[in-house]
């Protein structure tokens, strides 16, 4: 192990492979056994750390364990699952019966209220974050175009955009959480307050990156575009769709790109203080709870929440790679 | 011949921080219709603003542009440009970069189909048919232009502004690119006015050479008519005693009457011995 270390610093950008194979094959193994092997190192320290510290909830989660409870949490959803099932059939038959016995009357669906499940809570995570990002989206993109094409607006509203940048969304959930509570009064609501909640401080938080990079991108749009758009007499309106909007689609998606980052890593702080069922409930409730088991449940929800962040960028980087014309620019 | 484009005594002053700064000094030409006008002058002497000026980009200080008795205040189609670095929009084939300007000009009077035929009409003017369905980003730099002059002429403008059109392209492609200008001259007999500087290419493809003088303050130096029988034939006129002459002329104008007179490396060599003599004089 620490000759092959040894190997990758010293030769960097040689392959370490070196057996007489051909070219594409090693480069194959070596895209798929050096992650492997970094993946190796890690687990392999990870456990070792893990071994010697001890917690009042008992020894931290190692591998081992965090993939014991990963096993345990989808089959705790499949349980549930049949158990839902299930309670809706009996309540069927329940209200068949009545139905027979007494044709007048009207059969009531009672909803299933077991406990959301580690899956389930993936799923509204998912939910509340494309929710809040796609309202941040609907605002920032017209309004960093807006910004980037005047001057004087942008001048105007800079200030602003720096100030509220870097607040933390731990600051604005108290407020946005009082603001909901007195505006959003209704007696059936459409979805829950905690979920308002916590869509709205992602909305907050990710809005600023995408105003600033679209605002850039459509600032610095090339003079000689500008000029054809002049010659041709473009009204304003058509300039902006035929011009300056695919000009600035590249600009627009890194900051498409660096904002969903922020929305999922601020949607897990959001959730925990708000309350909304989510990843950040999940680990929320796992501390509170403290069994035995909580741990190493939380750090399986920490690698998923990982993997997730991981997909979401990965899947917004394929989305730019067909939808943008810029297939030269730097994509990683 | 009837005069269409006035350029009547035009200042150019840009505000700096230092005080204004005058481009441009009286600049006063006539152009008649079908004429082709090289602009040749040393870099920086104001060529590109004169043009600009001419396309509406930029507003002249004093005097104006007079277009078939119109005062140009404002860029349009009819006056349509070539500019340097094609400035095809990447994210369009080349047909679509034509289509967004037939679009534009031929809204109300041409039918659908009139606008496909019109637009690869001039597609094929240049040669570009073959790959109209191209993205600027997978043909050339020769072809990019092609596609380039294309969508000017597809303005059908009364008057085609090339600024350097061919001055990033190499030699050969560039004597094409000319050829190929010529033959479309031929076929269309546009007025246009075109910046060079390249004498062989100015004297090759127009009927006058406006010489400009080195800026500050740059203007027209001396006009040139060039009297040679068109179709001209770059061969044929390399022997030519009338075509070595209206070279030379040139020549003479931008080496002698004009010549820069310092150029940046003796600039540079003239600070370091400077500094030496400073060094020494510590020593």
């Amino acid at each position: 192990m620490t000759s092959l270390i040894a190997q990758l610093i010293t030769k960097k950008n040689e392959t370490v492979i070196n057996a007489n194979l051909p070219p594409f094959l090693v480069n194959f193994l070596q895209a798929v056994t050096l992650p492997l092997v970094g993946i190796l190192v890690f687990m392999l320290i990870w456990s070792a750390a893990a071994n010697s510290i001890d917690t009042s909830l008992g020894k931290f989660p190692g591998p081992k364990a965090v993939s014991e409870q990963m096993v345990n949490l989808v089959q705790e959803h499949v349980e549930s699952r049949e158990k839902e099932q299930a309670f809706y059939q009996r309540q069927e038959k329940r209200n068949a019966a009545r139905v027979a016995k007494d044709p007048d009357y009207v059969p009531k669906i009672r909803a299933y209220t077991g406990k959301e499940t580690f899956i389930d809570q993936i799923g509204t995570s998912l939910i509340t974050v494309m929710s809040g990002f796609i309202l941040a989206a609907v605002i920032a993109i017209p309004l960093g175009i807006a910004v980037g094409l005047s001057k004087p607006l942008n001048t105007a509203i800079n200030p602003i955009i720096q100030i509220f940048k870097p607040v933390s969304p731990l600051a604005w959930l108290p407020l946005v959480t009082m603001v909901v509570s007195a505006l959003y009064v209704s007696d059936d609501p459409l979805v829950a307050k905690s979920f308002l909640n916590s869509m709205i401080t992602v909305t907050l938080c990710c809005l600023w990156p995408m105003v600033i990079n679209t605002s850039v991108g459509v600032a610095s749009l090339n003079s000689d575009w500008v000029n054809v758009s002049r010659v041709l007499r473009l009204p304003a309106l058509k300039h902006v769709q035929k011009i300056v909007l695919p000009a600035s689609i590249p600009a627009i998606f890194t900051g498409m790109r660096l904002s969903l980052g922020i929305a999922w890593m601020v949607l897990i702080a959001a959730e925990m203080l708000a309350q909304n069922p989510g990843l950040g409930k999940f680990v929320w409730d796992e501390f509170q709870n403290g069994s035995s088991q909580s741990l190493s449940r939380i750090m399986t929800a920490v690698i998923v929440i990982g993997i997730i962040g991981f997909l979401l960028d990965r899947s917004m980087l394929q989305l730019q790679k067909w939808l943008s014309w810029d297939k030269s620019s730097e994509v990683r | 011949m009837s005069v269409l484009l006035d350029i009547s005594k035009i200042d150019m002053v840009f505000p700096t921080p230092k005080g204004d700064f005058t481009a441009l000094k009286e600049v006063d030409l006539k152009i008649n219709k079908g004429e082709f006008i090289s602009l040749i002058g040393h870099s920086g002497c104001g060529k590109s603003t004169v043009l600009n000026v001419v396309a509406g980009l930029y507003q002249a200080s004093k005097g104006g542009v007079i277009l078939n008795g119109k005062h140009v205040t404002e860029p349009g189609p009819e006056r349509a440009v070539v500019f340097q670095n094609h400035s095809l929009l990447p994210w369009l084939t080349a047909y679509q970069n034509v289509e967004l300007a037939v679009d534009q000009v031929f809204a109300k009077t041409k039918s659908a189909a009139e606008k496909k035929e019109w637009i690869e009409h001039n597609l094929k003017l240049v040669h570009m048919d073959h790959a109209m369905h191209k993205r600027p980003d997978e043909i050339s730099g020769g072809m990019k232009q092609r596609v380039g002059i294309a969508r000017a002429l597809a303005m059908q403008p009364e008057i085609l502004l090339m600024d350097e059109p061919f001055g990033a392209l190499d030699a050969l492609t560039r004597a094409h690119m000319q050829d190929s200008l010529m033959e479309i001259q031929e076929e269309l007999n546009n007025t246009v006015i075109m910046i060079t500087h390249d004498v062989d290419e100015a004297v090759l493809l127009s009927d006058r050479i406006v010489m400009m003088t080195n800026g500050p303050a740059a203007t027209i130096g001396e006009i040139l008519d060039v009297e040679l029988e068109r179709p001209r034939d770059r061969l044929a006129l390399a022997q030519d005693t009338r075509y070595n002459h209206y070279r030379s002329e040139v020549l003479t104008f931008l080496y002698e009457k004009q010549r820069k007179v310092e150029s940046i490396e003796v600039k540079d060599k003239s600070k370091k011995a400077e500094k030496q003599d400073k060094t020494s004089d510590v020593a």
